[in-house]
């Protein structure tokens, strides 16, 4: 079933007069005409989005079934899914909100509700929210990987996202995707994006400084060595704003270096707090608040460390979090957000600040629904512009769904399986890696796979593929690298991605071992144990370190796709998880 | 460091303060020239005590927290990760810097005359992940402190 935006609203009218409505402090604290009807308060509003990853028009984004938190982390926040996450945030069951933050019923619920996300309905949404709360009294903050992850955006080397924001009137961005492009594009796209750039985790390294190329960049600090402004003052509602960015501490590691060889990166929480102390005591702010890409964890260490942040707005590791986590530290407490990926939500932070204090704040994770808000036709227009010189080649069909096709989830998702199987079969490899990256969109069952689902899922600056053989040994190594990144106790040795996606082969894992003692019993999808000094056929894609001489992922996958007609999914090549029984992470 | 300390300033200073031990860690002299500096042994060394006893005189070392290390949580570049040592103790004449997982963990001896900032920088290699070392000689003292800097694959990420 499908509803139109009227026929939901009646429907929600009526069952609201028929008191069918759920009474969780949700639902009551809106009326029930309208999700995106949100109490003005204060006098300072800040709105955020992250993680986008360039998805202009609306689509499905499952939440993952398993997001595991290990040590400290297990059972917190974002370390919840399904009826764990309802039942901590007090949401029905069945819920539009319990929808949009889980992946329960999924199928069924996403036919129901419909698409989410969407640049011309979310720009609906923050011109009805920046007219609500009044002339200069908001803010638009944007945590970044807003240039990648679509056709258009790869081809235009994220100019068509640039020009987007700049419709949208993001004020404030900080990135991660963003520095995928090269230097030059970087600094070329960053020049033509109308909001400011912050980082005060990127520094030129000490070798480029000596010839730097890009001397005459504004943002450049020759002084500091930092590459990007390290923090932008805004004035909003009367109240003066500091915004400190901070950057994907990761980048030169989780993605390839050569792009970016001046640029070096880092936490750099000693940093942030001298930052913090040299911005309280020049500039005399009403409110401090950070835009970051460092993921939940990482961030909610670095509140625990840093002190005189009000807010930290976060984003990367995609996590839909209904309510700020509050973190002591030794000057006072901190807010931790984080607001989910792909166009879905927008959060609105409406905040009571008094002279050089934040006194009272209210915050709403609000999910954007395309049948709920209106495309802007200004945002339309343009986004119909900029695809149209790619638009048949994107929408043409190579395959039907058989069955659910989704990502997110710290092990292989249905689309990932996909993934692999078209390595090992286009590539004739016995086992396939494919990148735990936690972007990438959803396909339902019977709908039509075109080229833009393949891009949202695959499209990066380096997808070149290889075929190339490995020991045993070799493979187990990859696996245990890229698995303590996820599951490290202390977040500050996390990368914040997902597992590695496999094809072929099955393991057991351990997520609370320690490093090289969580993968065990590899074997082939037969059943024959993978040996330590055996050699295999491995195809993959994404290399960081070096270029791969094959051609782009998303040909071998369009080719594969257009071979198999309608894909359902043989065997999906999910470990057997030893250790988190009742892990509060982990879906049923 | 202070936030707006002019970067170059500090990397000249940093030269200057610590001539034979930097320039010997970043290898910009070649072996011969400084081959009478040159402490084989201790170089040459294959376990983490021997290095520090040939270093510096003894093997025992008293870990303080008047030591601080800077470097990576996880290294953007193994063949050249940036290293800090910074003392805050009284009469320190010698900083050795270890790399513990390394064929040869003994990287660089920064010898300090008196008067000297015990503030020490250099880049050094890491073949895997583990401890980057930091001992101190203080008044004829020796103290220590560790670090750990994680050597990935990289990729996957978010």
């Amino acid at each position: 079933m499908s509803l139109s935006r009227r026929e939901f609203l009646r429907l929600m009218g009526l069952a609201g007069a028929a008191g069918l409505l759920p009474t969780s402090a949700f639902a009551a604290a809106r009326k029930p005409s309208d999700l995106y009807e949100i109490p003005a308060f204060g006098n300072v509003t800040l709105l955020h989005m992250t993680d986008c990853h360039a998805q202009l028009n609306p689509i499905y984004f499952r939440e993952p079934s398993v997001n595991l938190g290990i040590g400290a982390a297990k059972g917190r926040p974002p370390h919840l899914v399904g009826k764990h996450f309802l039942q901590y945030y007090g949401i029905e069951p069945g819920s539009i909100e319990a929808h949009a933050f889980t992946y329960l019923d999924y199928v069924e619920l996403a036919r129901k509700y419909g698409k989410v996300g969407g640049f011309a309905h979310l720009a609906t949404l923050v011109k009805r929210l920046r007219a609500e709360r009044g002339d200069g009294k908001t803010l638009l903050l944007d945590g970044g990987d807003t240039w990648q992850g679509s056709g258009t955006a790869f081809w235009t080397r994220g100019k068509d996202m640039v020009g987007a924001c700049n419709l949208l009137g993001v004020d404030v961005m900080t990135g991660h995707w963003e520095f995928t492009y090269l230097e030059k594009e970087v600094i070329a796209n960053i020049q033509e994006f109308k909001g400011e750039f912050v980082a005060q985790n990127v520094s030129v390294n000490e070798d480029a400084l000596f010839d730097y190329a890009f001397a005459d960049f504004e943002g450049f600090d020759e002084d500091s060595g930092l590459a990007f402004k390290p923090y932008t003052i805004k004035i909003v509602g009367g109240m003066k704003v500091a915004v400190i960015g901070q950057a994907f501490p990761y980048t030169p590691i989780a993605n390839p270096r050569r792009f970016i060889p001046d640029w070096t990166f880092g936490i750099k929480d000693e940093h942030m707090q001298a930052t913090v102390n040299q911005v309280r005591e020049s500039e005399e702010p009403d409110l401090v608040v950070v835009l970051s890409h460092n993921g939940m964890d990482v961030d909610l260490k670095m509140a625990s460390r840093v002190s005189g942040i009000d807010v930290i707005f976060g984003g990367h590791t995609h996590d839909g979090v209904p309510k700020p986590v509050v973190v002591s530290n030794k000057g006072g407490k901190t807010l931790v957000t984080n607001a989910g990926s792909n166009g879905k939500f927008l959060a609105v932070m409406d905040l009571e600040v008094s002279k050089g204090r934040l006194k009272d704040y209210r915050y709403r994770l609000v999910p954007v629904f395309a049948n709920l808000l209106p495309a802007d036709p200004e945002m339309q227009a343009y986004i119909d512009k900029v695809r149209a010189p790619y638009k048949d080649k994107l929408e043409q069909k190579l395959a039907v769904a058989d069955e659910l096709l989704y990502r997110r989830g710290n092990f292989n998702g249905t689309f990932d399986q996909v993934i692999c199987d078209a390595l090992r079969e286009v590539k004739d490899a016995q086992i396939s890696l494919s990148p735990g990256f936690r972007w990438g969109t959803t396909v339902l069952p019977g709908q039509e796979i075109t080229l833009d689902n393949v891009m949202d899922q695959t499209c990066i600056t380096y997808p070149e593929t290889y075929r190339r053989e490995m020991t045993g040994k070799d493979i187990k190594d990859i696996l245990e690298d890229v698995c303590d990144n996820l599951f490290n106790p202390d977040p500050y040795y996390q990368q914040g991605g997902d597992m590695v996606r496999v094809g072929g082969m099955d393991y057991v894992c351990n997520p609370t071992e320690k490093m090289g003692r969580r993968i065990s019993n590899m074997t082939l999808d037969d059943g024959t144990p993978v040996e330590a000094n055996k050699k295999y056929v491995v195809a993959g894609w994404a290399t960081v370190n070096s270029q791969a001489p094959g051609r782009p992922i998303w040909e071998v996958v369009s080719e594969y796709l257009e071979r198999q007609g309608t894909v359902k999914i043989k065997k999906l090549n999910t470990p057997r998880l030893v250790g988190v029984k009742g892990n509060p992470g982990l879906g049923s | 460091m202070k936030l707006d300390q002019k970067r170059r300033v500090f990397l000249k200073g940093s030269v200057a303060a610590t001539s034979v031990g930097f320039a010997v860690g970043a290898g910009l002299l070649t072996p011969s020239a400084v081959l009478a500096a040159w402490n084989k042994s201790a170089f040459e060394a294959k376990a983490v005590d021997k290095a520090i006893g040939g270093a510096l005189g003894n093997p025992t070392t008293s870990p303080s927290d008047k030591i601080s290390i800077k470097a990576p949580d996880i290294a953007e570049n193994g063949a050249v990760v940036p290293v800090s040592i910074k003392a805050d103790l009284d009469g320190v004449t010698e900083i050795a810097l270890l790399v513990e997982k390394n064929a040869n963990p003994l990287s660089a001896i920064f010898h300090l005359p008196k008067g000297t900032l015990p503030d020490v920088s250099t880049r050094v290699k890491m073949g895997k992940t583990g401890d980057v070392i930091a001992v101190v000689k203080a008044n004829g003292k020796l103290y220590s402190a560790r670090k750990s800097v994680k050597v990935t694959i990289g990729g996957c990420g978010g």
